[in-house]
């Protein structure tokens, strides 16, 4: 923004008319913007907190405040004998397998039964041009075979993605941004919303996860923006339950005093997209538990 | 003597209904700039919502507005809408400027 500020004045663009200058600035932006490499931004990203914490290693980003913290990893391994999770991770198992009215299954809506697949989400759908994350997929499944569809934000939802989550642990992240306009903006989307200030304290997301992970945030240790969702659904204490990516980013809204979206809203699915794709190569480590 | 009670009487009668008559048209006066405020405040946040950037804060200064206002307390609603109005205008700037400032934040290759 600011090498096009300065280029544009060596162009003399200030002697040009006012609407004619903010047109050229239009189009240069629009055509730098173009240019940009999601890859080379997805690398820049990673190098950001390799260089910020060069003791830990890639893979233990993706869990979270422990890869940052001694003591609260000891409690955590401490608490990974009987995780809080499990209760959950067997509902999950089971609802997962129980048909449906129709006769169907979970498992006929996904590639590969639905096993070992939450790497690959969010996806990009080209049919309706929007981002489907792995819980709008469960509930497209859902009504696809005559079932109501369930709450993001509730504990069946966490059960039903703990499970498929469980069942792709240690696989890297492999969410795919295609050769598509709408892809591309979808994951621009997510970047802007990812970096944009709101809600009365006037936080992003990343002023917590990337400008200060590691840092207490009262009780709370903030964890890296890299390998964020690599762990979800999550067992929170703070929650007393299970939570769910939506319930997540609702959360999130609330604490700096912004009024939530509604959940798998438009801007919610592109900023899972964005976070997701700038994690690629990453392993799932979900279901998780958080303090 | 009785014309005195009766003139004191009258005098007394006419301040009451002086004064009953300032109060209703105080009343009046103040849930008409309540409804003022609050249509401020109110559009506002509608343009704040528009722009998906609403604050809680100016929800539960909203929701304050109208509870005063149920219980005839204009001069706690007014207050009310008007910080409601004060937060929403601030998240409409909030909004409005970060639609450029949010690449100050940005990792960048």
């Amino acid at each position: 923004m600011a090498r096009i500020g300065r280029a544009g004045s060596r162009l003399g663009v200030r002697s040009l008319s006012m609407p004619l200058a903010v047109l050229l600035l239009a189009i240069t932006q629009a055509a730098v913007a173009g240019n940009v490499d999601p890859a080379a931004e997805a690398r820049a990203f990673r190098d950001y907190f390799f260089k910020k914490f060069p003791n830990v290693k890639a893979d233990d980003f993706a869990n979270g405040p422990y890869a940052l913290n001694e003591d609260m990893r000891r409690q955590w391994e401490e608490k990974e004998q009987f995780p809080p999770y499990e209760f959950s991770l067997e509902a999950g198992k089971e609802m997962f397998a129980k048909p449906f009215a129709n006769g169907k299954h979970y498992a006929d809506c996904f590639p590969d039964q639905g096993i070992g697949i939450r790497q690959n989400y969010p996806q990009f759908d080209a049919a309706s041009g929007k981002v489907v994350t792995l819980e709008l997929a469960l509930n497209e499944c859902r009504t696809a075979n005559g079932e109501k569809a369930i709450s993001y934000t509730g504990e069946d939802m966490a059960a039903l993605t703990a499970y498929m989550a469980f069942t792709s642990r240690g696989k890297p992240f492999d969410v795919k941004l295609p050769d598509d306009a709408r892809a591309r903006e979808a994951y621009e989307n997510g970047k802007r919303y990812f970096y944009t200030r709101r809600g009365q304290l006037n936080f992003s997301c990343a002023t917590c996860h990337v400008q200060n992970p590691g840092e207490r945030l009262r009780a709370e240790v903030l964890a890296p923006a890299l390998g964020i969702l690599n762990a979800m659904p999550i067992y929170r204490s703070d929650w007393g339950g299970m939570g769910t990516i939506s319930r997540r980013f609702i959360t999130c809204n609330s604490q700096v005093r912004s009024v939530p979206l509604e959940p798998q809203s438009e801007e919610y699915r592109d900023l899972e997209y964005f976070l997701s794709y700038v994690s690629n190569g990453l392993p799932i480590s979900g279901p998780g538990s958080r303090p | 003597m009785r014309r005195l009670s009766k003139t004191l009487l009258g005098i007394f009668w006419l301040l009451a209904s002086v004064a009953g008559a300032e109060r209703s048209a105080f009343a009046a006066s103040s849930e008409a700039d309540f409804k003022q405020a609050y249509a401020a405040a109110d559009a506002a946040e509608k343009e704040a919502g528009r722009l998906r950037n609403r604050w809680l804060p100016t929800e539960a200064a909203l929701a304050n507005a109208r509870k005063a206002a149920e219980k005839n307390d204009f001069d706690q609603a007014i207050a009310a809408a008007r910080e409601a109005e004060v937060l929403a205008k601030a998240s409409i700037f909030q909004a409005t400027s970060e639609k450029d400032a949010w690449k100050n934040l940005e990792i960048r290759p």
